[in-house]
């Protein structure tokens, strides 16, 4: 196991404190092998007690350790040191407000999962004793990749639009939306249709991919979206071309 | 919240980005030929302007027309909002009437054919 000195460069922020925030320089001595996530552990263990930011489970499941590594949105716990050389920059993921240091405030994204209902209403009400709910392998697999979301919010940090737009819904809550429009124990899509398929929703949307791009899990959000608008055109004509159409 | 009426212009952007993407290449590859000296009997003008002048040449010249051009309008709307132009009405209104109006002459020449 080799060891090299690794260079971080990491936004600091304290709101009691400081007006601005102010990048700091930490030499870490790193193996070779580690994660940004183990060099900030290191600092904090060994070098300055005072760093705060976000994580848990240090393998990529539980979404809490988004920032911007060299401006691009990552998990902390994912990206190897050894694919980085000179400098590393550190900061909180773009597009949300800094608590304190790497910390964000993600209010906005948890009030948005919120609106959407990212849970199954149920399409007929079953007594327990009918049983469960069956599904077949290809039903499951209509919108298996949906649920890979570990709600990093790495998609909201490329996404340009989310940028410029802050009342977007956004990626990964308008793709949890889909996750369950396309189960097939699922009745509650005219219900979150309210919500997505609105100018706020899947419209504001010009299709520029980033999400895709940088989401860890492979979800593809950008392609959710774009299904979504696919259907609700349809459902667009079906609603004021054909009035007597009842879905 | 209300359900938006995008899909409206949505429909005819994305139904004209994918005849777009399938044609362009073709015209091109049509446009090179020539330049190489190879020039198709099929190509020549008296064909092409025979496929113009049957009333379903007319139809389909027609329809990839109008789906370009409203596809390119709308493409023009969602760029010009990325590169920071808030005044997304105003904007609509002038990229849909120039694709109507385009749209309109489309017609006429295609009848006049
Ligand atoms: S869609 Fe991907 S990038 Fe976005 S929150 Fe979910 S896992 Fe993270
Ligand atoms: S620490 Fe859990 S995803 Fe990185």
């Amino acid at each position: 196991m080799s060891e090299r000195i690794v260079e971080l460069e990491v936004l600091r922020f304290n709101p009691e404190t400081d007006t601005e925030p102010r990048f700091q320089r930490y030499s870490v001595p790193c193996m070779n092998e580690w994660v940004v996530l183990d060099a900030l552990n290191h600092v904090k263990e060994s070098i300055d007690p005072t760093l705060s930011y976000r994580w848990s489970c240090h393998m990529a499941v539980c979404g809490s350790c988004g920032m911007m590594i060299n401006g691009e949105p990552k998990l902390a716990c994912k990206a190897f040191l050894r694919e980085y050389e000179g400098v590393i920059r550190v900061e909180p993921l773009a597009h949300f407000p800094i608590q304190r240091d790497l910390v964000t405030v993600i209010d906005d994204f948890v009030t948005k999962l919120k609106r959407v209902k990212p849970y199954l209403i149920p399409k007929e009400d079953q007594p327990v004793e009918a049983g469960e709910f069956r599904q077949s392998p290809a039903e499951l697999k209509r919108y298996k990749q949906y649920t890979l979301c570990i709600n990093c919010m790495l998609c909201y940090a490329a996404c340009p639009e989310y940028g410029l737009v802050p009342k977007f819904i956004g990626p990964a809550a308008i793709s949890l939306a889909h996750r369950y429009n396309e189960d097939s124990r699922d009745g509650g899509r005219e219900e979150r249709q309210q919500e997505i398929a609105s100018n706020e929703g899947v419209w504001e949307c010009s299709f520029v991919g980033a999400c895709s791009e940088v989401c860890p899990e492979h979800v593809d959000p950008a392609g959710a979206l774009q299904q979504i608008k696919i259907k609700s055109t349809v459902d667009w004509y079906k609603e004021h071309a054909m009035p007597w159409s009842k879905k | 919240m209300a359900k938006s009426n995008k899909p409206i212009v949505w429909g005819l952007f994305a139904a004209g980005g994918t005849v777009t993407a399938f044609l362009t290449p073709a015209l091109v590859l049509l446009t090179l030929l020539p330049v190489f000296g190879v020039m198709p009997e099929l190509l020549a003008y008296d064909n092409l302007r025979a496929f113009a002048g049957h009333w379903m040449g007319k139809l389909v010249l027609f329809g990839i027309l109008l789906l370009m051009m409203w596809h390119a309008a709308h493409r023009l709307r969602v760029t010009l909002h990325d590169f920071g132009v808030r005044a997304d009405g105003a904007v609509a209104v002038a990229v849909y009437l120039a694709a109507a109006a385009g749209t309109l002459a489309a017609a006429y020449f295609l009848l006049r054919i």
